[in-house]
């Protein structure tokens, strides 16, 4: 993974002691809190409902043992001694103190993390596909160009203060794990005419209260371009964006009023007119920063293992989780395993410090000192040798964090919502429990079969409910919360927007929705159909009819 | 309805409520009642001089009802909010609020 050098190094040393300052100012009051509240929010702190919440980049999902470690004490030592894995491949702490907040940022930055651009009009944490570097799909690494973004994106001083919040996601391989249509700009890394990579790219994606899918604008861009195409399009929704009203100012909504093909001419006429040769990134600088992604050295190893085979044959509830939260790896012998955040009773995404520290220690044994975090909320070991998963598994049980659910219903990613957040309206962390209660038995989702169930606390969707195969949206109607529920939505390739289904449900009723909505798919499914295939074969009228009908 | 004077205290961000003798409290049920406008207003008054003085931050009033002693914050963000809940806990399967 990346290291810092001494740049990067003194870079976010001042930063830290620039933070330090401005915290020190407010609390002798030479800030107002209308001076320091832009400050803090560039420094990913945020005031919530019950706290200060410190938001923290986790650079494309990657993790060291260290950094989990350092993770764990921050969050033991000035939290109460858990995290919130994010959507957006973040951790945030959800009660620190102003007062700790340079102590945790020189912390954090003593394991090479920060919280610079968690927050404000700016590029935020670049994305990536969980997998990388080891899945047996994957045409090329995504992650040593999301550093490169990193790197140039990094308080860019023309791209500073855009319009709106800015979020690019990259995937290097044939199925999209990062959710690219749904970002403001989607990479996807896939061979050109002349055999060389380069990225398909879409702009204009997003969720909040105007969801779209994103839309491509190039279909190759040779990998040289990248730097200068993207400032082209950053260029041209820096001045065409809206500033006048915020829940307009987004890419999508620039991307949507002119038109794919009139917001493609712009760009390229920008494109040809400014950079489009000159300030790509030197060759010796994109060499330096691939360097530091070169796989880790796996001797193939023999694909079965008798122990394994053992074990499956043995124990139905490890061969549940081996079916579902163990993939293979891209060297044979070798296997990628999600340890699930979401066992049944506890809040999806949250890790206490303990679980940190276990991961940290199962990553430096057994993943080649390696952890990753997906957007889907779970954490995961990307390089283990498939003969040590038995031993991995043995550990996880004894930690309850062996839940094999991973991709399935119990499987949903859920923001913070109204047990946390200033901006939501509704609670999701309760509704995503009982849902969890009432599926808990892992015979019925395997079942069921691949899922993605996603709840957002509010419009502006944070739990993705736009691309749930099954959406939950909580809205507040005149004091109550009410729950809308969209079907049809999906995060991958193929990416769509959900369906509302009608009428919201009163807290109580979500579940017993849901369940007539999976009971209405398995009666209407055939052969190996998977719940978005039922779906786009029969439409919304049976689910219309099981959920209304006795209304 | 009654109102209480809500806010962040500075430091850590935690709810606090204005209590009796210009002290912030944690405890909702602590919380001084302003029975009119004119009262409310004065304790809006006597927060904004404490955000002056750096203890807190994003001071609003808000209707609580009171039912045999005991104050109700009414809506359930409210209620979150009172109850300083945590979420990490294993069967934290939620109490209807």
């Amino acid at each position: 993974m990346y290291r810092y050098d001494e740049f990067d190094h003194a870079f976010v040393r001042e930063r830290v002691a620039e933070f330090k300052g401005q915290v020190e100012r407010r609390l002798s009051g030479q800030l107002t809190e209308d001076e320091f509240k832009p400050l803090r929010l560039r420094n990913g702190l945020y005031l919530q409902l019950h706290a200060y919440m410190l938001r923290i980049a986790i650079p494309y999902g990657v993790l060291s043992p260290k950094q989990l470690r350092q993770l764990a004490m921050i969050g033991r030592r000035w939290d109460r001694g858990y995290g919130h894995f994010t959507t957006r491949q973040n951790l945030q702490f959800n009660w620190v103190k102003l007062v700790d907040i340079p102590d945790v940022l020189a912390a954090l930055a003593e394991v090479e993390m920060h919280c610079i651009q968690t927050s404000g009009n700016c590029v935020r944490n670049v994305t990536a596909d969980p997998f990388a570097g080891a899945a047996n799909d994957e045409l090329e690494d995504p992650r040593p160009w999301c550093e490169i973004l990193r790197q140039w994106s990094t308080l860019h001083p023309e791209f500073s203060w855009l319009p709106r919040k800015f979020k690019i996601a990259i995937s290097g391989a044939a199925e999209d794990r990062a959710a690219i249509a749904f970002h403001d700009i989607g990479l996807k890394i896939v061979r050109g005419p002349d055999g060389e990579n380069g990225f398909r790219v879409l702009v204009g994606g997003g969720m909040g209260r105007i969801p779209y899918v994103g839309q491509e604008i190039r279909a190759f861009l040779p990998k040289q371009h990248l730097l200068s195409y993207i400032e082209s399009i950053l260029r041209v929704y820096n001045l065409y964006g809206r500033r006048d009203n915020i829940h307009k100012a987004r890419i999508k909504i620039l991307v949507n009023k002119l038109g794919i093909d009139a917001f493609r001419e712009a760009v390229e006429a920008d494109w040809e007119a400014t950079h489009k040769d000159a300030i790509d990134l030197p060759e010796d600088e994109r060499k330096r920063i691939m360097s530091y992604f070169a796989p880790p050295d796996l001797a193939p190893r023999p694909i079965g293992d008798e122990a394994l085979d053992q074990r499956r044959a043995a124990d139905p509830i490890f061969a549940n989780w081996l079916k579902h939260n163990v993939r293979p790896h891209r060297v044979p012998g070798y296997s990628t395993v999600v340890v699930s955040l979401k066992e049944p009773g506890r809040t999806p995404g949250d890790a206490s410090s303990e679980a940190m520290e276990l991961v940290a220690d199962l990553a430096e044994r057994f993943s080649r000192g390696e952890a990753r975090v997906n957007y889907t909320q779970n954490l995961m070991l990307p390089h283990v040798a498939t003969s040590d998963v038995v031993a991995i598994y043995d550990i996880l049980v004894e930690n309850g964090l062996a839940t094999g659910n991973h991709d399935l219903l119990g499987d949903m990613i859920c923001c913070p919502g109204l047990d946390y957040c200033n901006l939501a309206n509704a609670r999701s962390i309760p509704i995503a429990k009982e849902i969890a209660k009432r599926f808990e038995d892992p015979k019925r989702q395997e079942m069921i079969g691949p899922l993605r169930l996603n709840m957002s606390g509010c419009i502006n969707a944070c739990g993705h409910h736009h691309s749930g195969n099954i959406g939950i949206l909580g809205v507040d109607k005149k004091g109550t919360e009410l729950y809308q529920i969209s079907l049809g939505g999906n995060p991958k390739d193929d990416a769509a927007i959900g369906t509302i289904i009608g009428p919201g449900f009163r807290a109580e009723a979500v579940p017993q929705a849901i369940d007539t909505i999976i009971e209405t798919y398995l009666a209407e499914r055939t052969g190996d159909e998977t719940f978005l295939d039922t779906w786009r074969r029969v439409g919304a009228q049976p689910f219309k009819e099981a959920l209304y009908a006795a209304r | 309805m009654p109102n209480v004077i809500t806010a962040n205290r500075l430091i850590d961000g935690i709810v606090v409520y204005l209590a009796a003798g210009g002290e912030w409290t944690e405890e909702i049920g602590r919380a001084r009642l302003a029975e009119t406008e004119e009262d409310t207003k004065a304790l809006e008054q006597e927060a904004a001089h404490d955000v002056d003085a750096r203890k807190v931050v994003a001071v609003y009033p808000m209707e609580v009802a009171v039912q045999d002693g005991e104050v109700d914050p009414l809506s359930v963000r409210e209620r979150i909010r009172a109850a300083h809940r945590t979420t990490l806990t294993k069967d934290w399967y939620d109490v209807p609020l």
